[in-house]
């Protein structure tokens, strides 16, 4: 069997300067040449075959660009008030025409999407990080301490958020970093009970006890075995996150609580759809900036389904 | 291998008395019951028993790895050259771990973390004893580990996941893991159940050799009794959390001096002969939340016969007169001679192997 021969030849010459030379070699076949299967990159694998997932990702990449790039590619200054021009419909020199303010739509839908991707991606990010924090410690702790933190998670979700988040905007004022702080305030639960779930199964798994025979002390198996773990569910919840956080800051500012005018927001914007006239005659002042939130919303979401079953092992493909 | 039919000198290991309770919702269970053995340098002791026979916990009870709080471990102490490690602060103990006694598990499988590779988690083994070892000298030392238990292409091998290996190279992984910081005791938790036969066979010839290159005392607990006579040096029996039988290989499987040890052999399937049929072992494993009263076998012995002494009196595990070191916890084990070979009858061929071995 030429098969065997090669794993014999490898094994003379690397056993050579081995403390134990005569220990017999594995004998499985192995093509060198194949790439290491890391589990991430299997998961982008399954992510990129996804096409949906992968298209919303092309969708907030494009979206991403469109924000960094906003000064360069707005036609005009999104802030300019020009009350002739006061809810011109769509022409040549304003391509989504004017709103009440006379201020050019499309320009303000560009600079919109700064705000929400900032909400969507901060809210997130903290809502996330606050969950993983508080859910590693209960379930890697236990007993009274996951006790009081899983009873602090019900209670969070038992509220009704946004009357809440509505009153301590109110309070605290309407900026970008009031509506991150708040939001993150009130969606951190489930990113905390994912992350629970999650260091509870893994806790249990033999490597965690491999881990500790090794002699690692909990603290390190925490950061190098639970951590790790936790990440590919995390990564889905967060996702899902910054699409609900883009929704809710949408929503404040729709209600006038979101960011303080003449900035731009996509919620905001849609504020003047609040007058029927516009709602039955000006289209272009509130289409566009629905459809964008729609889009955006979606092509979050898709990204997150695709995540899901990218990471998740029990899916071969 | 030199068979150590009377071990010499001061134990490496000495249990007294450990017994270990987990407090589930249907009662107090009691795993491991008031058990006492020794190991000595660089010997391989054997551990045999069913399943639930307290093998694997009386094992996690000495690595201070028993489930809490469920577990409790109690006993007058297990010393390790000098040390208590009953009584030895958590900070001590996490420093014994993984660097003077390590394991080896069951499922290589599912004892690596399979989202790191492989090399990182020997590197890991390695950097966590001794912070000062670069990243780049544990790699290194992790390559030669991997090629010294017969990995091949260790370089490429290193940065490969737990599920691009096959079985038996995991295990051979294992292996190279559990002697990296040179260890004075590795237990070996069955190291082969999880693999097939021609690959239990090189892991175990790699296990052999890296002991006899090391010099560690080894532990192996196993159900395999074929393993244990390959392996060992010593074999302890238990059964339903207790020793019942322990002495050097040849003598338990020459002239087993306790019926569940008879059974055991009976039970086994023979090369050199042709059997109509296996003798099992009658009943099932006793429940450890309410074990027997007396003898724990005795509901399952054909030995005891309904003598009232198995089933009010505890037998004690005493000495047999003879050359070598032999107990056995049985009333009655001044009949196991004709008692064997009733068996042997019955069965057709003597279960007792005679000579070598």
């Amino acid at each position: 069997m030429t098969d065997d021969l090669r794993p014999d030849e490898e094994a003379t010459d690397r056993m050579d300067g081995g403390p134990y030379p005569g220990t017999p070699p594995d004998q499985t076949d192995w093509d060198d040449s194949l790439p290491i299967q890391s589990p991430w990159r299997i998961a982008w694998r399954r992510f990129r075959r996804h096409r949906l997932a992968f298209g919303g990702l092309i969708f907030v990449l494009v979206l991403v660009a469109i924000a960094l790039l906003a000064p360069i590619l707005a036609p005009q200054d999104p802030n300019v008030v020009d009350v002739s021009a006061s809810r011109n419909p769509p022409s040549a020199e304003h391509l989504l025409g004017t709103d009440s303010a006379g201020r050019d739509v499309l320009s303000r839908l560009i600079y919109g999407s700064r705000v929400s991707l900032t909400v969507g991606v901060a809210a997130a990010i903290s809502a996330a990080g606050v969950g993983t924090l508080l859910g590693l410690l209960a379930g890697v702790a236990g007993g009274w301490i996951d006790a009081v933190i899983m009873r602090l998670v019900d209670v969070f979700l038992s509220f009704p958020s946004l009357m809440l988040i509505l009153l301590l905007v109110a309070v605290l004022g309407p900026s970008v970093a009031t509506i991150v702080v708040v939001i993150a305030f009130f969606e951190w639960p489930t990113a905390c009970r994912i992350v629970r779930q999650m260091a509870l199964s893994i806790k249990e798994q033999d490597f965690v006890l491999a881990a500790r025979a090794t002699g690692s002390s909990r603290w390190r198996i925490m950061r190098k075995h639970v951590m790790p773990g936790v990440l590919s569910p995390l990564t889905v919840v967060a996702t899902l996150l910054s699409a609900g956080a883009i929704l809710l800051e949408a929503a404040l500012s729709f209600l006038g609580l979101g960011v303080k005018q003449p900035q731009a927001s996509w919620g905001g914007m849609l504020e003047e759809a609040q007058s029927l006239t516009i709602l039955k005659e000006m289209p272009w002042l509130w289409i566009p900036p629905g459809a964008i939130i729609a889009l955006t919303v979606l092509a979050i979401n898709f990204m997150g389904d695709g995540l899901r079953d990218a990471l998740d092992p029990r899916q071969q493909m | 291998m030199d068979p150590q039919t009377t071990p010499t000198g001061e134990p490496l290991l000495s249990v007294r008395n450990l017994s270990t309770t987990f407090a589930t919702e249907t009662g107090l269970v009691q795993a491991v019951r008031n058990v006492s053995w020794e190991l000595y340098p660089g010997e391989i002791l054997g551990v045999v028993g069913e399943s639930g026979s307290g093998k694997s916990v009386t094992m996690a009870s000495i690595m201070g790895v028993v489930p809490k709080p469920a577990g409790k471990v109690s006993g007058d102490a297990v010393m390790f050259e000098g040390r208590d490690l009953l009584t030895l602060p958590p900070r001590e103990m996490r420093k014994l771990r993984g660097r003077e006694i390590t394991m080896i598990f069951q499922d290589p499988m599912t004892a690596f973390n399979p989202v790191k590779t492989i090399g990182h988690q020997i590197s890991e083994a390695i950097r966590v004893h001794d912070r000062h070892v670069s990243r780049k000298a544990a790699r290194a030392r992790s390559i030669e580990l991997l090629a010294s238990v017969g990995v091949p292409s260790p370089e490429a091998r290193y940065a490969q996941f737990p599920h691009e290996y096959s079985g038996g190279m995991r295990q051979r992984a294992m292996i190279a893991m559990a002697i990296a910081n040179g260890p004075k005791l590795i237990i070996a938790d069955e190291p082969t159940t999880a693999l097939d036969v021609t690959i239990q066979a090189q892991v175990l010839d790699v296990l052999k050799l890296i002991q006899a290159e090391t010099g560690a005392a080894t532990i192996l607990i196993t159900h395999d009794l074929g393993l244990i006579s390959e392996m060992s040096d010593r074999v302890l029996v238990m059964y339903a959390g207790k020793v019942v039988e322990s002495s050097d290989v040849f003598s338990v499987f020459g002239n087993p001096q306790h019926p569940y040890t008879l059974g055991l052999l009976a039970s086994l399937p023979r090369i050199d002969t042709k059997l109509d049929s296996l003798l099992s072992i009658p009943g099932q494993p006793p429940s450890l939340t309410s074990p027997p009263p007396g003898c724990a076998f005795h509901p399952r012995c054909e030995l005891s016969r309904g003598r009232s002494e198995c089933w009010t009196a505890e037998p004690p595990l005493v000495q047999i007169a003879g050359p070598t070191e032999h107990t056995t916890a049985c009333h009655f084990f001044t009949e196991m001679e004709t008692e064997a070979g009733r068996v042997s009858i019955k069965l057709g061929v003597d279960v007792r192997s005679k000579g070598e071995s």
